[in-house]
């Protein structure tokens, strides 16, 4: 079935659909990764967002059942310049196209993506509408123009109740605003016990489970849109030893004081650099996001910059000046992309056992005393 | 961290010459280096023996030595030029190889000389397989069952233990020369003994096989504060089993999930790190198709063939970046140089399919054995870009230049089905032929996959190209279709045979109805950033990003794929070109599809398309651009290939008309050209068939020189001495004349002069001219050429001259001209007029300093030569003497017959240069490879034609103190002359034969010469084959015996009894 991609621009990609045939809207964005197009698939953080594959040839290895980052993924379309229709992978169960179909997300391939690409850089993104070539430009443009795009994706994601994954080392609290299943591995990995909690969970609740520590996890949208979760942030830090990835980091940011801005078209993709200011080591980052925490606004506050990408300067680490809270924008929890970054759940864990250690001295003074 | 500052001058190592295995991309790397370190303000000294590079000019280095890469001439040049540092990874095996022996002797810590790039124990740790397997089994990273063995019989053994088949890798070789996959105790016996004959260290690897399984490479880069990224991974279409130089290579992978490639990126991050390799690295994996199972095959601590197809693939300049690194830059302080604005410390993204395809010898080496292993056999490579997989895989294709643009070909189609199947188990060059031969029988994807391990991925996009030629067939040209077939990269040609239309009917259609191709850039990072580098590929898309300027501007047409009988000499022209219609202000554009070459670097042209060169890629790339018009004199048979075509289409061909190279290559407008301007020539006729043939034969009289016209490299040439082999001839290359005549001539014994010249059409300057040691009858790129000539008499240089200049402006020609005369009885006769570039371009350019291309270039836009200040005339010649000597890669190619002859075999070439011939043959010698013992023994086993002339070589030999060993007949003659000889048997007789002679290293040096007969025939193959896989010398002309024992007398003292009192009365 034919299908077209306007954007609000005016600008129409022809191709053919694949996928579920339904119609959507949603901002169009592009990701530059040449693998891990079924983790970007399912990463919640695209939630609302319609995504260009760069890499022409999408689905070469299928759709296996280990790579998900989310059960239901939460995008609105999925956009390439050719779909693998005969898949080759042992871990392979079926086609982009079925999962798609079963997803109810729709698809559309054989367009220029590389065209579609340089408008997005060039004009930043914006939003489109994926649908049939039956439907008048006109009319497109007209529901184009007068659509507001979500602004609740988190609400959308985050999970509606508590659960637990049990371990037997450090208790950590993550809260979902649109977590990625990678970063819940990177903690069974190291054999946490984990309580995810929704992303408007407040301070008290979370204190009333006796965190060792708090993750804050990546999700979608403006950072801005949640300010329940800021203020819990608020609340926590210096509470408790926190890591935020992602809108996890920028909630941080506006938690203590920053600001954040939108990006013309973010960073999405597997190959980012980041320096390290204080190593001096670049390190290679999987990244999603359209939003950055402004450099500037960190003046007044008590974050340092830790962490800055080596392209375009903007933030993407930061460190509380008092307490033990960390950020990363980025991914080091990877999947898809490189592992480079990984080290920092064990950093995270240090900074908690450190915390624990400092808390049992403490408390042996007050004992003392007493 | 910024760059050092307590280095100056940095020696550079570089490759040598042309083999398989390393060709033209160490000139690339090489280039980039040399160029990169002086960006830096180094002083670069620069050691390569290879004359026909780019590196080797004085452009790119402060000082060049083309001296022979030994550690002994190499120690020569470091108490010379005193360097603070040697670069030796960008040289490929031969820089390594040389950094180990520097260091071993010495001289490195006598002189405080530094090893920059990568330390000498990590080049040990990769290339030393035991170190290498204890640095992998420390890592924990898996290596495939193996053992280091030192002798047969304990390969044997530990086969026994892991069970057949095995790999056999034997250390410290390049292209994995002298190693294979061995079936049985039969075969590795075999194996094993020649691949420890040929490693240095006498040692092999027995491996598992791990045939079947995924075979994926790294390119990863690293420097000294530990950043580590992967420029490029690649997957080979062909599973393990098949040298990664022999298979078809796609970039990036395409079956790998997220969770395999970071999998395998982290191991060769890891790989690199514990290697300390400060610079690129090439990690080659295997992956098993149904696990997670994986091994490490092999790591090349280096810059490689695969880094300059990297670098091409992505546009990230490896080598280039690798050289900042060993001065001490870091990644992340080095501008991405495709961007500009982005830095180095990232991974590049591609948003298309690169797909590269080995160029192999086999067009002229019909004899030689074509299968492929572990061994590599492919002179060159074409690399392609598109879209899809389908458009990249049939664009490589067509960039091959072979006998077909397409997957098809006749020759196959005629095949049965077991010969299919046979060969496509075994796998030889026409593997991707067959498989879609198969496919389009019916035969399934999984019957492929059964006999192949290829991947269903690649065979379902054979399939889907076989699927749209079915669809052409029977639905014939429709503007869907039509659309589709060009977005899988279809050639007009293909549609046009499908379709059952003229080609031109193709294109009209096309062109009515706008399905025009779009130009795409390189750049990186998938549209990310924008990026300004002229870097485009075509592809059935949508926007055109390649947008033609209102510039002056010329079209340059590159030489395609390195292979014997065009090599890196037409890219040198080519590159020169390009650069001195920079200088006059010209918008340079070059089309080319070697990812291996300096001509497809972005960084040299205005602009650059990557492409194949077939008419309609061309003309689409014209059709956008409108240059000025096009040079095709510097692409070699490639871009002449092409004239015909441009010409119909009304494109201006630059420099040298249609016209003009006509009356070159048309056999009768060339008789009646050399008449009209009284030029002598050998006798010769031109036939189209036997009868005619055998008329003109009879008339000419034996010997003959019989080839096809409009052949390259001399392919298909031979000589003749009777009818009979005559008839033979003409029987097996009747498919070569196809639709041209064969050309036969009277073949005169004698000298080989040849004679490079620029002209305007009015005047004529010749740099140089060169006389051949051996004689007429060896294609001039096989012979040893010297400069200046020494054996010419000026009335003889005079008679080429004039011919030269009257040629030349007889055709009104303008640019390069290249004449081979051959001097008979006091007259020189003209063999051949090539009105292009030819292959003693670079080497005369370097030696006399004139830019040759520059200049020709200057000429073809109409300056003249007068201005340019070479009016016409002949260079001074220089002090000194200058020999250019041909280096073969015959170990590497099974039952190639390495016998001296029309047909041309050499793969790339030396200089030496010295104050007298035999110095500079001796080094000439020394660079080619050539081992010159000053004693020992030789064997002569020559034809009776050859036997008196070959008495004074016998006697020359013996007088020297060497044992002299014939074959009967052979023995005889020198037995008759009074010289000592020792007679054995003739192949297989029962007695000590000359083949064990070989085999058992008894001989230094083999004289053997064809002969007639089809026994003695296969005697004298048997011998030559034994000899090179032996490393012993086997020389096949005369003349270059004549030469090598001339050498061996200067470098050596006779023992000669003083003459008896009577002898000396008596004179």
């Amino acid at each position: 079935m034919k299908k077209q991609l306007v954007l609000e621009d005016g600008t129409i990609f022809v191709g053919e659909g694949f996928g579920s045939e339904r119609e959507t809207i949603g901002e169009i964005v592009f990701n530059t990764g040449m693998t891990g197009y079924q983790e970007v698939i399912s990463d919640p953080s695209y939630c609302g967002q319609l995504v260009t594959f760069t890499y022409p040839l999408i689905g070469n290895y299928g759709v296996n059942r280990d790579d998900f980052e989310t059960v239901n993924p939460s995008l609105l379309g999925v956009v390439v310049k050719e779909h693998c229709e005969q898949p080759s992978n042992f871990r392979s169960e079926e086609t982009l196209d079925e999962f798609l179909k079963a997803k109810e997300i729709p698809g559309i391939s054989g367009i220029d993506t590389r065209k579609l690409t340089k408008i997005i850089r060039k004009h930043g993104t914006m939003k489109a509408m994926l649908t049939s070539t039956e439907r008048p430009v006109n009319e497109v443009l007209q529901i184009l123009s007068e659509t507001e795009l979500a602004t609740d994706q988190v609400k959308q994601v985050s999970t509606v109740k508590p659960y637990v994954v049990p371990g037997r080392g450090y208790r950590i609290v993550l809260i979902d605003y649109g977590m990625k299943h990678g970063i819940l591995r990177e903690f069974t990995k190291r054999n946490c016990h984990v309580t995810v909690v929704p992303y408007n969970t407040s301070a008290e609740e979370i204190e009333r489970l006796k965190p060792d520590g708090v993750m804050l996890s990546n999700g979608p949208g403006d950072p801005k849109n949640v300010p329940e979760a800021i203020e819990t942030v608020r609340k926590l830090i210096g509470a408790v030893p926190i890591f935020g990835i992602c809108l996890g980091h920028q909630l941080i940011a506006l938690a203590s004081g920053g600001d954040t801005t939108k990006m013309k078209f973010g960073h999405r993709g597997s190959n980012q650099p980041v320096k390290d200011i204080e190593s001096g080591r670049t390190y290679i980052t999987s990244q999603n996001h359209g939003y950055a925490v402004d450099k500037d606004s960190l003046t007044h506050t008590d974050l340092t910059l830790t962490q800055t990408s080596l392209n375009d300067e903007t933030v993407e680490g930061l460190q509380h000046n008092r307490f033990p809270v960390f950020t990363a924008q980025y991914h080091p929890e990877s999947s898809p992309g490189p592992e480079d970054t990984s080290h920092l759940f064990d950093e995270f864990l240090r900074q908690v056992k450190e915390n624990l250690a400092n808390e049992k001295g403490d408390s042996a003074c007050q004992n003392v005393q007493i | 961290m910024p760059k050092r500052t307590d280095i100056k001058r940095i020696m550079v190592i570089g490759s040598g010459p042309i083999v398989i295995g390393q060709a033209a991309e160490f000139d690339y790397s090489g280039t980039q280096a040399c160029q990169s370190l002086k960006e830096e303000g180094y002083e670069v000294i620069l050691a390569n023996s290879n004359p026909a590079t780019i590196m080797t000019d004085h452009t790119f280095a402060d000082q060049v030595y083309m001296e022979p890469l030994t550690v002994e001439f190499l120690q020569k040049i470091i108490r010379k030029e005193k360097p603070d540092a040697i670069l030796p990874t960008l040289g490929g095996q031969t820089g390594l190889n040389m950094a180990v022996g520097l260091s071993e002797s010495g001289i490195l810590e006598q002189y405080g000389v530094e090893l920059l790039g990568t330390p000498l124990e990590a080049i040990e740790k990769a290339e030393d397989r035991e170190k290498f397997r204890s640095l992998m089994h420390q890592m924990k990273e898996p290596v495939p069952e193996s053992e280091i063995v030192s002798s047969v019989d304990e390969a044997l053994s530990f086969a026994d233990d892991i069970g057949y088949p095995v790999i056999v890798r034997p250390a410290y070789t390049m292209g994995g020369a002298g190693g294979g996959m061995c079936d049985d105790e039969a075969q590795l016996r075999e194996t094993a003994r020649n691949g420890l004959a040929l490693s240095p260290v006498k040692q092999c690897l027995i491996e598992k096989n791990i045939a079947g399984f995924k075979e994926v490479e790294y390119e990863v880069m690293r420097d000294k504060s530990d950043h580590a990224i992967v420029v490029c991974n690649m997957e080979n279409f062909d599973p393990v089993g098949i040298h990664t130089g022999d298979s078809i290579v796609v970039a990036p992978s395409q079956t790998l999930s997220d969770r395999e490639y970071q999998m395998l990126r982290n191991a060769s991050l890891d790989i690199i790190r514990a290697l300390e390799i400060e610079g690129g690295c090439n990690v080659q994996l295997a992956l098993d198709p149904h696990s997670f199972q994986y091994y490490v095959i092999e790591v090349n601590p280096r810059v490689s063939r695969s880094s300059a197809l990297a670098s091409k693939a992505t546009g990230y300049p490896i080598a280039k970046l690798a050289a900042k690194i060993a001065v001490g830059m870091t990644l992340d302080e080095i501008q991405n140089p495709i961007t500009g604005t982005t830095y180095a410390c990232f991974e590049p993204a591609l948003d298309y399919v690169v797909t590269k395809i080995p160029r192999w010898p086999f067009d002229k080496f019909a004899k030689g054995n074509r299968k492929l292993g572990t061994q590599m056999k492919a002179t060159g490579e074409v690399m392609s870009i598109g879209r899809t997989l389908e458009e990249s895989l049939l664009k490589g294709v067509r960039s091959l230049e072979g006998e077909t643009e397409e997957l098809y070909m006749s020759s196959i189609a005629d095949l049965s089905k077991e010969q299919m199947f046979t060969r496509m188990k075994s796998a030889d060059d026409e593997r991707i032929f067959i498989l879609a031969e198969a496919l389009r029988r019916k035969h399934t994807i999984q019957e492929l996959h059964e006999q192949t391990g290829i991947d269903y991925f690649f065979l379902n996009k054979l399939q889907n190209i076989i699927h749209l030629e079915e669809e052409l067939k029977q639905h014939g040209l429709q503007e869907d279709l039509l659309l589709r077939v060009k977005r899988a990269g279809f050639a007009d040609r293909q549609i046009a045979r499908l379709a059952e239309r003229s080609i031109d009917d193709v294109m009209a259609y096309r062109k009515e109805r706008s399905i025009l191709p779009v130009y795409k850039m390189v750049d990186t990072c998938a549209g990310e950033f924008a990026s300004e580098t002229p870097y485009f590929y075509s592809s059935y898309e949508d926007e055109n990003e390649s947008l033609p300027s209102s510039n002056k501007k010329v079209l340059v047409i590159g030489s395609g794929p390195i292979r014997i009988g065009q090599g890196v000499e037409f890219d040198y022209a080519t590159v020169h070109s390009v650069l001195a219609l920079k200088e006059m202000g010209y918008e340079a554009i070059i089309m080319n599809n070697n990812p291996e070459t300096v001509s497809t670097d972005f960084s040299v042209s205005d602009k650059l398309y990557f492409e194949p060169l077939t008419l309609e890629d061309v003309m689409n790339v014209i059709d956008l651009e409108e240059p000025e018009g096009v040079i095709i004199q510097f692409g070699g048979q490639t871009a002449i290939n092409l004239v015909e075509g441009l010409s119909r289409q009304g494109v201006q061909i630059l420099g040298t008309t249609m016209d003009a190279i006509n009356q070159t290559e048309d056999r009768d407008l060339f008789e009646q050209l050399l008449n009209k301007l009284e030029i002598a020539k050998p006798g010769g006729e031109s036939v189209t068939s036997e009868e005619e043939a055998l008329k003109a034969a009879a008339h000419i009289g034996y010997p003959l020189v019989v080839r096809p016209s409009y052949v390259l490299g001399g392919r298909a040439m031979a000589i003749v001495y009777s009818e009979e082999e005559l008839k033979t001839y003409l029987k097996t290359n009747v498919t070569v004349h196809n639709g041209h005549p064969i050309l036969i001539d009277k073949y005169m014994t004698g000298m080989e002069i040849e004679v490079d010249a620029i002209t305007d059409g009015h005047d004529v300057f010749i740099p140089g001219i060169m006389e051949h040691i051996e004689r007429a009858g060896v294609h001039s790129g096989d012979s040893m050429g010297v400069y200046p000539t020494q054996r010419l008499a000026q009335s003889l240089e005079d008679q080429c001259i004039e011919a030269t200049t009257k040629i030349a402006r007889e055709l009104n020609m303008k640019g390069l001209i290249n004449i081979q005369f051959v001097v008979f009885e006091d007259t020189a006769y003209v063999l051949e007029v090539n009105p292009r570039a030819s292959r003693t371009v670079p080497f005369l350019s370097k030696i006399t300093g004139v830019p040759m291309a520059k200049l020709a270039t200057q000429v073809i836009l109409g300056e003249k030569l007068p201005e340019l200040g070479f009016p016409s005339g002949v260079a001074p010649k220089p002090n000194g003497v200058y020999v250019k000597v041909p280096v073969f890669s015959f170990e590497k190619l099974r039952s190639v017959d390495t016998t001296l002859g029309p047909e041309m075999k050499s793969t790339g070439e030396v200089i030496g240069y010295d104050q007298t011939l035999e110095k500079a043959l001796f080094k000439g010698m020394i660079s080619a490879g050539l081992k010159i013992p000053t004693q020992g023994s030789v064997l002569l086993t020559v034809a009776d034609k050859d036997k008196s002339e070959m008495l004074e070589i016998a006697q020359t030999f013996y007088e020297l103190g060497f044992q002299l060993f014939a074959t009967e007949g052979t023995a005889a003659v020198i037995e008759e002359a009074k010289i000592p000889v020792e007679a054995v048997g003739k192949v297989g007789s029962d007695q000590r034969d000359v083949i064990d002679l070989i085999q058992n290293g008894d001989v230094q040096f083999v004289v053997n010469t064809l002969n007639t007969g089809s026994r003695a025939r296969s005697d004298g193959f048997r011998i030559r084959r034994e000899a090179v896989e032996h490393g012993i010398a086997c020389l096949t002309s005369l003349d270059t015996a004549k030469a090598i024992v001339d050498v061996i007398n200067v470098m050596t003292f006779t023992a000669r009894a003083i003459p008896p009192m009577e002898a000396v009365r008596n004179s």
